[in-house]
């Protein structure tokens, strides 16, 4: 099942192009990772893919259905409560899934707060929680763990991984880090720096669950050495 | 406290003021007092009361409606911010005598004339307020709407209605005191009852007692309109803001 593909991406602004021939496909349910140096463009890859930018020459196919995302910042309503802001923008979810989704991102002791009381790590997650809640076909991630301490970057990145794993969706990932891609990836994309194309593209055969920081560590050495400037 | 204490010495003042000047020129409290009182007793008090309070919530409601939807469309749209900026500053600039006054010319005496008349002069205000309320609106959450295909009613509702909020209080806080102001121009120029009305006949009459009745008797009931209804709504709608992290 082919899921996404964008033929030609040429995004020109006033410096040039920002992306030059960016053509990829997800199989359903497939994990893809793009990693690259920051400012590379790769947020402007995804607002793409996710339909918000549509100045650029090309095609994106997507699945058909909702789509969720997770942007760089968690964008949540700050004057809805967690649980309301998550009920506004999925209003068919049914109680027990979300229930279980609390329970799963560990927000159920949250769900009656605004998101100005919540830290950074929590809002984050509430903003994974509305990406899910969507049950969508198609789950945009932007860098969602920068800027929190490694522990919590780790745990966070299981959760995703589970709920992932539970529920097979179609799913870009962005990130800096090759960690987090290794990870979580089926499929990993690096990225050059500006305008940004793909270098090379690593399929990643060994099942999430299943990946030790052993396994990691060998995968982020055999992705060094295709390139070095990356990591 | 502090506040009842200002509003004695505001009294203290007046009572000072009027036995400096004699009763003619400025009455003391409980002469004006005793006016109130017995306009309220003949029942006319409320009914020049009630004429113009209908007057300032009906001109306000169409000036704020048509003022929050302009004003949206300015701040988002920047055509619509060029070929409206010009026509906001003639309204601005525009007295509001000469509004009243061309209005009752073109419509005659009438209550719509009245109305519109008010409502011309508080719009460009309003278009302001909203137009910059509009500019701030955080495009990402904008951003995440539609991401997320929020339905357009909803996303107004929850995601731009709340970011204006500051921004239409304010416009309400303002606009509330200048539509009153010109609803009694208004009344005194052109309609048969209501505060301005009155307050037209005492002139006439040199009346300070009953111009200071009726001008206190409806600051009273703004006043309570501002601590009963803006303020507690305000207070509702920042309740997430006073929690503290």
């Amino acid at each position: 099942m082919r899921i996404a593909r964008k033929a030609f991406v040429s995004s020109s602004g006033e410096g040039g192009d920002v992306l030059r021939d960016i053509a990829f496909t997800l199989a359903h349910g497939e994990v893809g990772a793009f990693v690259g140096p920051s400012g590379c463009g790769k947020t402007t890859m995804l607002r793409i893919v996710a339909g918000l930018d549509t100045e650029f020459d090309g095609a994106v196919a997507r699945p058909p259905g909702a789509i969720g995302m997770v942007f760089q910042e968690p964008r949540l309503l700050p004057w809805r409560t967690v649980d309301d802001n998550i009920r506004l923008i999925a209003p068919h979810v049914d109680e027990a899934k979300l229930a279980a989704l609390f329970d799963t991102l560990g927000l159920a002791t949250h769900r009656a707060h605004f998101p100005g009381e919540l830290s950074l790590g929590l809002a984050r997650r509430v903003a994974l929680a509305r990406a899910f809640a969507v049950e969508p076909r198609l789950l945009v991630l932007d860098e969602p763990f920068t800027s929190l301490d490694q522990p919590l970057a780790v745990r966070l990145r299981d959760e995703l991984a589970m709920l992932v794993d539970r529920r097979p969706v179609t799913t870009l990932l962005v990130t800096h880090d090759l960690d987090e891609a290794a990870r979580l990836a089926d499929r990993l994309f690096l990225l050059s720096a500006r305008p940004a194309h793909i270098l090379a593209e690593v399929p990643i055969q060994q099942p999430r669950a299943a990946r030790g920081p052993a396994d990691i560590a060998a995968l982020k050495a055999a992705i060094a050495r295709q390139q070095p400037t990356s990591g | 406290m502090l506040r009842l204490l200002s509003l004695a010495l505001f009294f203290a003042t007046w009572m000072l003021g009027a036995s400096l000047a004699g009763e003619q020129m400025l009455p003391g409290p409980v002469a004006v007092a005793s006016a109130i009182l017995g306009e309220a007793r003949s029942g006319v008090l409320f009914l020049h009361l009630g004429a113009t309070l209908a007057r300032v919530l009906l001109a306000f409601a169409l000036a704020m409606t048509i003022g929050t939807a302009l004003g949206l469309v300015m701040g988002r749209v920047p055509a619509a911010d060029r070929l409206g900026d010009p026509w906001l500053l003639i309204l601005l600039n525009l007295p509001a005598l000469v509004v009243v006054v061309l209005a009752y010319i073109w419509g005659g005496l009438t209550e719509a004339a009245a109305i519109a008349a008010v409502a011309v002069n508080k719009l460009p205000t309003a278009i302001v307020t909203v137009r910059e309320g509009a500019r701030a609106l955080d495009p990402g959450l904008d951003e995440m709407a539609r991401v997320f295909a929020m339905p357009r009613w909803r996303t107004f509702r929850h995601v731009v209605l709340p970011q204006l909020f500051p921004y239409l209080a304010a416009a309400a806080r303002t606009g509330l005191s200048l539509v009153w102001k010109i609803v009694l121009v208004v009344e005194l120029l052109g309609r048969p009852n209501g505060v301005g009305f009155e307050i037209g006949i005492a002139f006439q009459l040199f009346d300070v007692t009953r111009i200071l009745a009726y001008a206190l008797s409806f600051t009273a009931v703004v006043l309570a309109i501002e601590t009963f209804l803006v303020q507690p709504l305000e207070r509702r709608a920042s309740r997430w803001r006073l929690r503290p992290a």
